[in-house]
């Protein structure tokens, strides 16, 4: 005998999570997409001959105005959760089988209420309150329920199967299951058409012959529980909290209490197999202002990690410039997203190098904790036509995401190697032909004389020896500066230039005295040849590389 | 200058610095750092000029005048997984970092130390292997961060003259080739590294490389054959 279940059945689902998403029109014809095909469309394009597993093309036929939309089980999910806490909230015990279809023992909602009906509707308006439109069947078994959900029916205890029977063996090719089409195709050929006429086959003969998944479908057919229940259950409480007596009002004593806060968070979490990825910190001071900043990793969460972001924060909040009046006087970590703990366990080729990747993280974490956490940067190379635009620098522990597609072949690039000094402020340079008059980038981006000469700011002056170029660059010209601010059309000319040994020149090596990496260097580098690259940029050239 | 070391600078003779190169656990069982004394890999191309076999940890390698350099020292240790943070230097050129090998994910870096930059590398010298400094430094602080790295096992390399340091890494007489008047680009420059040091390092070095190469990637210099007239 199968429990009894109450199954909450949302039509159309992945479309009515699709128009609220954008914002759509919930009336409009729509559909949902996946790879081409219609995984679900909404009553009004059904009515207009659109099926599910019609080609676009096809269905955009049928129905010219149809809403297209890409299926996408995320935001399915994510728009779902309301649901599922709505009649959550009636019953206990709710278990999510897809987006869309929610199923609940029917036992207690029933005897609470009075009767199963009288559950029904209450679930019903529970739903409706979180705006969606649902649909109850009550039978035993999960299958059963479904199907009852569909034609939003009740059937009475212990008639599943006989409810089931006349049901088309279509019908076990569910969107939440297994891709049962091969079975049914087989079974319509074979001349078994009805649920009934399957579940009239011995198990042992579907199991020789259909294999395992066919020996689910015969339960399923025969009324009977596919597998045992795996209950959602409300999500447990995961925060851990801190009063702190007497308020700290100094960074290390509220660090000395973090560090214990975060030991006892983790090692809740670790009782449930659970990792932290993104940890909320909440401060409360005695003067009753609450302060919440969520911290998102690319990895989950060690002890250490935890408390040295905890740390950084109080640091940020206690030292910063909004310094709250009074002491801090609780700590909440609230992990807001976890995964399974084993993203944690170091395999067994890395395991060797483990430790001293520790220790290396935990020196960035000190220098973070001392200087704030945007002073330790790591770069993330991407896609672009230039140097600077090539690295993206990111907070050490931040995801490292590139800005463009490295893969893309972004032409007009200049050729490797690159500079290997890109000062973060460019430094202005002028650039003179043989009379010693400024080179400057003309019509179609030619230059108006050979350049002859560098002058780097602060005056001295070296001469050119070799240089190639010039390479135009011309970025997002389509678009208008005015109405779309970022990014910016671009146009710039690039050049390389190789300036001689500063036999010549006044002063020599420390011509790029704003970069401290100049700093100590003996004039004796001064015979070297330098390689400059030159960008002209709104009406002056500046020097954006350095070949050291 | 102490015995060994004035023993060091003789052709041909090895001190036990030599020797203790590849035995790791001697250094371990003597009470000092756990890694001294190991050796961090270093490109083939530098072999020549370094006293060791690659970056000896503890040791501190003072460059001079050259970034690419810099990159070339440390390609193949963070490609072999350890780790390299760069402080003081801000506008460091990641993408030729990672032409010329290095791996990025590995480099961390600190662009403004703030108004204590000492104790920013003294922290990072008790974790990461390979410690990048630039700016200038006053001398007792130069020597502390020295034995701090001695004592911690890390590499310490200075970008600019450093009073403590075991070998100064030096760059001169860079040729570039590959750009012409108003044609070609940047391929390679070819420049003369010498290593001049203390202790087993005290032994001048030199060698020719070309810095960069093709690609970012550095190489050795070769004799290259002159012109040859070619008939037709």
């Amino acid at each position: 005998m199968s429990a009894r279940l109450f199954a909450v059945w949302c039509p159309d689902w992945p479309v009515v999570a699709a128009v609220r998403d954008a914002g759509g029109d919930p009336v409009a014809p729509a559909a949902v997409f996946a790879a081409n095909r219609v995984l679900a469309c909404s009553e009004r394009a059904r009515r207009s001959g659109v099926r599910r597993g019609m080609r676009r093309r096809e269905a955009q036929g049928r129905c010219p105005e149809l809403v297209v939309r890409e299926h996408d089980p995320a935001r399915d999910a994510r728009l779902f959760e309301p649901v599922a806490a709505a009649v959550e909230s009636l019953a206990p015990g709710v278990e999510v089988v897809r987006p869309g279809l929610v199923a609940v023992p029917a036992r207690g909602p029933a005897g609470y209420f009075g009767s199963e009906r009288a559950a029904a509707e209450r679930l019903v308006d529970a739903v409706a309150g979180a705006g969606v439109e649902c649909q109850v069947g009550i039978a035993d078994g999960l299958f059963a329920a479904a199907l009852a959900a569909r034609r939003g029916a009740v059937v009475d205890p212990g008639r599943s199967r006989q409810f089931l029977a006349p049901l088309r063996v279509e019908e076990l090719d569910q969107p939440e299951g297994a891709d049962r089409s091969g079975l049914v195709d087989l079974l319509r050929r074979l001349g078994i058409r009805a649920l009934g006429e399957f579940a009239a086959l011995s198990r042992g003969d579907v199991e020789t012959r259909f294999g395992a998944d066919a020996v689910l479908a015969h339960r399923a057919a025969s009324g009977q529980e596919l597998r045992p229940a795996g209950r959602r259950r409300p999500a447990p409480d995961l925060a851990v909290s801190q009063e702190l007596d007497p308020p700290v009002e100094r960074v290390d004593a509220a660090a000395f209490a973090a560090r214990a806060l975060a030991e006892s968070l983790h090692s809740r979490l670790a009782e449930r197999g659970l990792a932290c990825v993104r940890l909320g910190v909440e401060a409360c001071t005695d003067d009753g202002q609450q302060r919440h900043r969520t911290w998102r990793c690319a990895e989950p969460l060690t002890p250490s990690g935890t408390a040295d972001r905890v740390r950084w924060q109080l640091d940020g909040w206690l030292a910063g410039a909004q310094r709250p009046g009074a002491g801090v006087r609780s700590l909440v970590l609230r992990p807001e997203e976890v995964v399974s703990a084993g993203g944690l366990q170091l395999d067994l080729v890395r395991s060797a190098t483990g430790e001293s990747d520790d220790r290396a993280n935990r020196s960035f974490a000190r220098v973070q904790g001392m200087l704030g956490p945007d002073a330790v940067l790591t770069g993330v190379l991407g896609g672009g036509r230039d140097v600077w635009e090539q690295v993206r620098f990111v907070r050490w522990g931040d995801e490292r995401r590139p800005d463009g597609d490295p893969q893309q072949p972004w032409p007009g690039r200049v050729p490797p190697p690159s500079p290997t000094v890109v000062p973060e402020v460019p430094w202005p340079a002028e650039v003179l032909d043989v009379e010693g008059r400024p080179v400057v980038v003309g019509q179609r981006h030619r230059l108006s004389g050979e350049p002859c000469r560098v002058v780097v700011e602060g005056g001295r002056s070296r001469e050119v020896v070799a240089w190639s170029g010039p390479w135009p660059v011309a970025e997002r010209w389509w678009r208008d500066a005015g109405r779309v601010p970022d990014p910016r059309p671009r146009v710039a000319v690039r050049m390389q230039v190789v300036l001689a040994g500063a036999g010549s020149g006044a002063a020599s090596g420390e011509a790029e005295s704003g970069d401290p990496g100049e700093t100590g260097q003996s004039g004796e580098d001064g015979a070297d040849e330098v390689a400059l690259l030159l960008v002209h940029e709104e009406g002056e050239w500046r020097i954006r590389g350095a070949y050291r | 200058m102490s015995a060994r070391t004035s023993l060091a600078a003789l052709d041909g003779v090895t001190t036990a610095d030599g020797v203790a190169l590849d035995a790791p656990s001697a250094a371990g069982a003597a009470g000092g750092a756990p890694a001294a004394g190991r050796v961090l890999p270093a490109r083939e191309e530098l072999a020549a000029v370094l006293p060791w076999p690659g970056l000896r940890r503890g040791s501190t390698v003072a460059v001079r005048g050259s970034v690419a350099l810099l990159f070339a020292l440390l390609a193949r240790a963070t490609a072999d997984g350890s780790w390299a943070a760069a402080v003081g230097l801000p506008g460091l050129g990641v993408v030729a970092a990672a032409e010329s090998g290095v791996e990025v994910s590995r480099l961390a870096l600190v662009p403004h130390p703030g108004d204590q930059p000492q104790s920013v590398v003294a922290a990072l010298l008790d974790g990461v292997d390979l410690v990048v400094v630039g700016g200038s430094w006053a001398d007792s602080d130069a020597r502390r961060l020295s034995a701090r790295a001695r004592h911690r096992g890390a590499v310490l390399l200075p970008l600019g003259s450093w009073p403590g340091a075991d070998v100064e890494l030096r760059c001169s007489g860079a040729r570039w080739r590959g750009a012409g008047r108003g044609d070609g680009h940047l391929r390679e420059r070819e420049v003369t590294v010498r290593a001049e040091g203390r202790g087993a390092a005290a032994r001048p070095r030199s060698c020719r490389l070309l810095l960069p190469g093709r690609g970012g990637a550095p190489t050795a210099a070769e004799q290259r054959p002159a012109l040859r007239a070619v008939a037709g």
